[in-house]
């Protein structure tokens, strides 16, 4: 952040720090240097002040001196040959009598970041390996880390490492933890410390007498372990059992990892520690903190994929609170999903009904959806509720349940009666290009079901010309010819329309080569257009669905206890924004807009372009053909240079316009 | 391990900046301050990322506190340890807030310096702490007795801003060596309660997370014996003594707590270290042994001008305090948010086995009948002083040796709504 007067400031305090009655009276000197201090927090530049600070350094005050090292710390870098001068006092510090001190001045010498200082910091830290003082050794210890992190190539002496290793059996804690931390850092080439049976065993013994802090570490450490022998194991296991179910969610995680990682083969080892952690989890899960909440409900995502009834009779623990963030509860419906069970269903939908109007819209919308979710197993039910939020004619509530209710007919097409009474009227309270497009899709899909739907159809076509989104407009050109094909007397005329308005005027070259393929396809035949239009209407790889089957614990494992779980979004393949349903299961690029079928289509035609156009549908045809049959992989370049394909373009298009006229009487006959 | 820590006002000033590893930009703070503000919704994820930094904030008094972390770290201990940090630094400056750590900025560098090294975090405990801390802290106001007058709770975290925090406990547990004077001791219970009551009446969940939390002003550590209830009982089948059974589901403990005489006389033993610390957390769900505190009796209308009319009937069933005074007229207010399509009523006092009724008349444009689905649910914020909802109760406090000198021992109770949601 620039500072207006930046430069004033600096001389001004560079004129107290070298004023000789300033540096006379400790508390005036003081106030200076942390007024440097300040100024150096708001984002000033005061590194001119190095030499003045330098000597502020020699002075027996802790305070001033820690507030000094802020600043050499900070700017040492940038003043290397000034930070030599520094070097002697931290040295003097480092025998002073005052532990604090010592350790102060180790920290800060090994804080400093500079290379060309190693040479004088090696001799105070072997020494301070060796302190009387427990801070001293806390610091030096870390300090060989810095160093060997300072010149990652070097070899660091073996006397020391063997130091390392003999300091593991160190009576303070921390200083236990601080060497595994250091050993990790630089033997980190050779794959870490090395963990054999008495390392671990001597950890693990030790490990009552470490903070949570040091637990933790103590634990992801050991991951490495394996044991040698089925008693081994069970005796770490039984050892590690209380941490398992401690109240700090750190070492309750750790544990947990630890247990998944030395158990990896024996699943039911595994099976019974998620179920003994569940009940911490929980309690995390009610943790004041709602940072940690979230961390907790999304560990307990984890979990539920491999024992997906773990938690079922808590299920109200994850109703959500209404002052909690929008990320916790849309988490939270995530895991309701999952815990439905004949018992808790009404429960649970009666809850999620309440915040499907709720004020934030990305909470309501996920609520839909969640419901949704659950219609797959109850969908009567789910059913009722949806229909009667269509009732509230709220756009953003709209767009949701009809959304949702596409992606249930998609699963479970015995929902598409009453989805069809339900959509009447929907039409004019969409406004999201997400909700049209999926209104678009049912219409198309079952548009001899619903009554109204020429009419309204008729009335997107109108305004076509208006129409501003690319996915709409391909949207239409399917659901019209989608609905052509069974009430072709109500339809024919407004496709002609719009297949006119594509081809001709629409300056979007996607909708535009769509229209042009549908053209070509209706001069197949209707029996051709027929079976590459109406494709399947639910997704063939799902059958009846009782639950979700149980994955294996090592599935991911690996990610628990790490921030994998928090930063990814819903847990499900389940795209916020998409077409139609049926291009979703073929497809894992996130943008959909672009339909599949059609830029695959594209770029073969491009392929082939110079042939006969007549040839080229026919291609694209079984393509499209092949596209529903099974899974496409898609090249993203063609193998195509601009100018060929500006040349193969206009060819084209002077084909397309005159065969585009003959065509057009086609229809109209 | 963590790479930094910086601490972020609301508006984006830095107030704390800490590298701990090297090699990150400076420009870090404006990468984190730049997503988070990015965002549309109001409250952005815990974890984001940029490249390879992943950066872990929590919000806690106004303030943004973030560790930037590689992708293994563990979320639990960042978190945990922001929250430590966040704590520790209440503990020192008094409170939290933009002005206590902008005037504290040294003692928090101090601070930060002695708790992690390298990006390792080395010890967050006070008792540790204390022997290394040598700032003062300084404090916008100074303190003063005649703020204890209306104590009412410090670590509490209220939804309510309206709450104000009492100074009692809202000064640096250090200040005390120099003042010479107050060795005092705080403990108290606290619970936060879900509750979730259906449209038909009926309640759908009743949870309570509750704790028990000391904060101590003493110099000179002594063992300290709270008593709880006699008949306090844990788990669904143990029951004891012949009196209505406080029962907690789960029941926790700090690792410093001794509990040689729970299970006997219900006595924790501790040694308190200086500063605040949560000594037992208990939780119960769904089955609480007393009423709840208030019911709501609503009614929706629509009238003939098109205008919704909510008759609001609010009752508190708390026992009737002998000596209230407020009965009648408690000074009330109501407000419409439009923003967050809210109407807010406040009360500011509530006596026990009183009702209060409020009639709102909102002019909504369009209304239909199907929008009368919309209206709710009825969100209650409150805090109810000297009340515990599971009847938990500190029998005595004892502190052994006696102390030298005066010492005072407060303890107090309270229970707040965590989300107190009635459907409509």
């Amino acid at each position: 952040m620039p500072y207006l007067g930046g430069e004033e400031t600096v001389r001004e305090l560079r004129r107290a720090l070298s004023n000789p009655n300033v540096q006379s009276d400790p508390l005036r000197y003081r106030n200076t240097i942390l007024k440097v201090i300040r100024t150096m927090s708001q984002g000033v530049d005061v590194s001119g002040l190095f030499s003045e600070m330098v000597k502020a350094c020699a002075t027996v005050d802790v305070v001033q001196k820690k507030l000094v090292y802020v600043f050499l710390c900070s700017y040492a870098t940038l003043n290397p040959e000034l930070s030599l001068l520094v070097i002697n006092t931290l040295r003097k510090d480092c025998q002073d009598p005052n532990p604090m001190v010592r350790s102060l001045a180790l920290r800060n010498m090994t804080n400093l970041r500079l290379p060309s200082l190693v040479e004088y910091v090696e001799q105070p830290l072997t020494a301070g390996l060796r302190d009387r003082a427990a801070c001293v050794r806390r610091v030096a210890v870390l300090g060989w880390a810095k160093l060997h992190n300072l010149h990652p190539s070097s070899e660091i002496d073996a006397a020391v490492v063997n130091e390392l290793y003999s300091l593991l059996r160190d009576p303070d804690p921390v200083v236990m933890v601080n060497c595994l931390r250091a050993l990790e850092e630089i033997l980190k080439e050779e794959g870490g410390i090395a963990i054999n049976k008495p390392i671990t065993h001597h950890l693990l013994n030790r490990l009552k007498e470490c903070d949570i802090w040091g637990q933790s570490e103590v634990l992801r450490v050991l991951q490495r372990y394996r044991p040698q022998s089925e008693d081994e194991l069970f005796d770490i296991l039984s050892l590690l059992d209380s941490f398992l179910v401690s109240p700090h969610p750190p070492v309750m995680a750790a544990t947990l990892s630890l247990f998944l990682s030395i158990s990896s083969n024996l699943p039911v080892i595994s099976l019974a520690a998620l179920e003994r952690v569940s009940g911490p989890l929980l309690a995390a899960c009610g943790s004041g903190s709602r940072e940690m909440r979230f961390a907790a409900v999304c560990h307990i995502q984890l979990l539920l994929r491999s024992v997906p009834g773990l938690l079922g009779p808590h299920y109200k623990r994850f109703f959500c609170g209404y002052a909690e963030p929008a990320y916790i509860k849309e988490r939270k419906m995530q895991v309701l999903v999952e815990l439905v069970n004949d018992e808790n269903v009404a429960m649970i939908l009666d809850e999620l009904k309440g915040y499907c109007t709720d004020v934030n819209t990305d909470t309501a919308q996920a609520a839909i959806s969640a419901i949704g979710r659950i219609g797959r197993s109850y969908s009567d039910r789910c059913l009722q509720i949806l229909t009667g939020l269509l009732g509230l004619k709220q756009d953003h509530i709209t767009s949701a349940v009809v959304q949702t209710m596409r992606d249930l007919v998609w699963v479970c097409p015995q929902c598409s009666d009453t989805v069809c009474l339900a959509l009447d009227g929907c039409e004019e309270t969409l406004q999201d290009i997400q909700g049209r497009q999926a209104l678009l899709w049912l219409l198309g899909v079952y548009g001899e079901r619903i009554s109204t739907a020429p009419y309204t159809l008729e009335v997107l076509i109108d305004r076509v010309r208006s129409e501003a989104s690319l996915g709409i407009k391909m949207e239409l050109l399917t659901a019209t010819m989608r609905l052509f094909l069974c009430r072709p007397a109500e339809t024919q005329d407004m496709l002609g329309r719009l297949l006119h308005y594509c081809i001709e005027e629409e300056t979007d070259m996607c909708v535009r080569d769509q229209a042009l393929l549908y053209y070509r396809l209706l001069h197949c035949g209707i029996e051709k257009t027929r079976e590459v239009l109406q494709g399947r209407r639910s997704d063939p790889s799902l059958g009846v669905l009782i639950g979700r089957p149980a994955k294996p614990v090592s599935q991911w494992a690996r990610c628990f206890n790490t921030l994998e779980p928090l930063s990814q979004g819903a847990v499900e393949a389940e795209s916020d924004s998409r077409g139609s349903p049926e291009h979703v299961t073929y497809n894992s690029k996130p943008n959909a807009d672009l339909s599949d079928t059609l830029s695959c289509s594209h770029i073969e035609e491009v392929h082939s372009g110079s042939d006969s156009a007549m040839r080229c549908s026919d291609s694209s045809t079984n393509v499209l053909a092949s596209s529903i049959a099974a899974p496409l992989s898609l090249s993203l370049s063609p193998a195509v240079s601009p100018e060929d394909f500006e040349h193969l373009w206009l060819q084209r298009q002077a084909l397309h316009t005159e065969r585009g006229n003959e065509m057009e009487g086609y229809i109209e006959n | 391990m963590i790479s930094q820590v910086f601490i972020l006002s609301s508006k984006g000033d830095h107030l704390i900046y800490k590298d701990f590893r090297g090699g990150a930009g400076n420009d870090i703070v404006s990468i984190f301050y730049e997503k988070v503000t990015a965002l549309t919704g109001d409250q952005p994820p815990v974890v984001m990322n940029h490249k390879d930094i992943y950066f872990v904030h929590i919000r806690q008094g106004g303030l943004y506190w973030v560790a930037t972390t590689t992708a293994g770290s563990s979320p639990f201990t960042i978190t945990e340890f922001l929250n430590r940090l966040a704590a520790l630094v209440k503990d020192y400056c008094g409170s939290l807030s933009e002005k206590s750590v902008q005037m504290n900025f040294a003692l928090i560098y101090e601070l930060l310096d002695e708790i992690v090294d390298y990006g390792y975090i080395q010890t967050t405990s006070s008792d540790v702490l204390k022997n290394f801390i040598q700032t003062e802290a300084v404090t916008s106001r100074p303190f003063s007795l005649f703020d204890l007058s209306n104590v009412g709770l410090f670590g509490a975290e209220t939804q309510q801003s309206k709450v104000a925090p009492s100074s009692a406990a809202t000064r640096p547990i250090q200040s005390s060596r120099e003042q010479g004077g107050k060795s005092e001791i705080f403990v108290d219970v606290i619970e936060r309660m879900t509750v979730v009551i259906g449209s038909n009446g009926l309640l759908m969940k009743a949870d309570v997370e509750g704790e028990i939390r000391v904060k101590c002003y003493m110099p000179s550590c002594s063992e300290m014996r709270i008593g709880l209830n006699e008949e306090f009982s844990i788990g669904k089948s143990q029951l004891r003594g012949y009196g209505a059974a406080v029962r907690v589901d789960e029941c926790s403990f700090h690792q410093a707590v001794r509990l040689d005489e729970f299970d006997s006389h219900r006595i924790l033993r501790l040694c308190p270290s200086q500063g605040e610390q949560t000594v037992m957390q208990y939780q119960l769900s769904d089955d609480l042994p007393s009423a709840l505190p208030f019911r709501l009796f609503p009614t929706i209308e629509r009238d003939n001008g098109g205008r919704l009319l909510m008759y609001m009937k609010l009752r508190c069933d708390l026992p009737p305090k002998s000596l209230s005074q407020e009965l009648s007229s408690p000074d009330q207010s109501a407000e419409l948010k439009p923003q967050s399509r809210a109407v807010v009523w406040k009360i500011a006092r509530f006596a026990g086995g009183t009702q209060l009724s409020a009639l709102f008349k909102l002019e909504v444009p369009s209304l239909s009948s199907a929008s009368m689905l919309e209206v709710g649910p009825v969100g209650l914020s409150f805090e109810l002083p000297k009340i515990t909802a599971t009847g938990l109760q500190i029998r005595f406090l004892r502190l052994s040796p006696i102390q030298p000198g005066p010492s005072q021992r407060w303890v107090r109770y309270v229970t707040h709504s965590d989300s107190y949601t009635i459907r409509i």
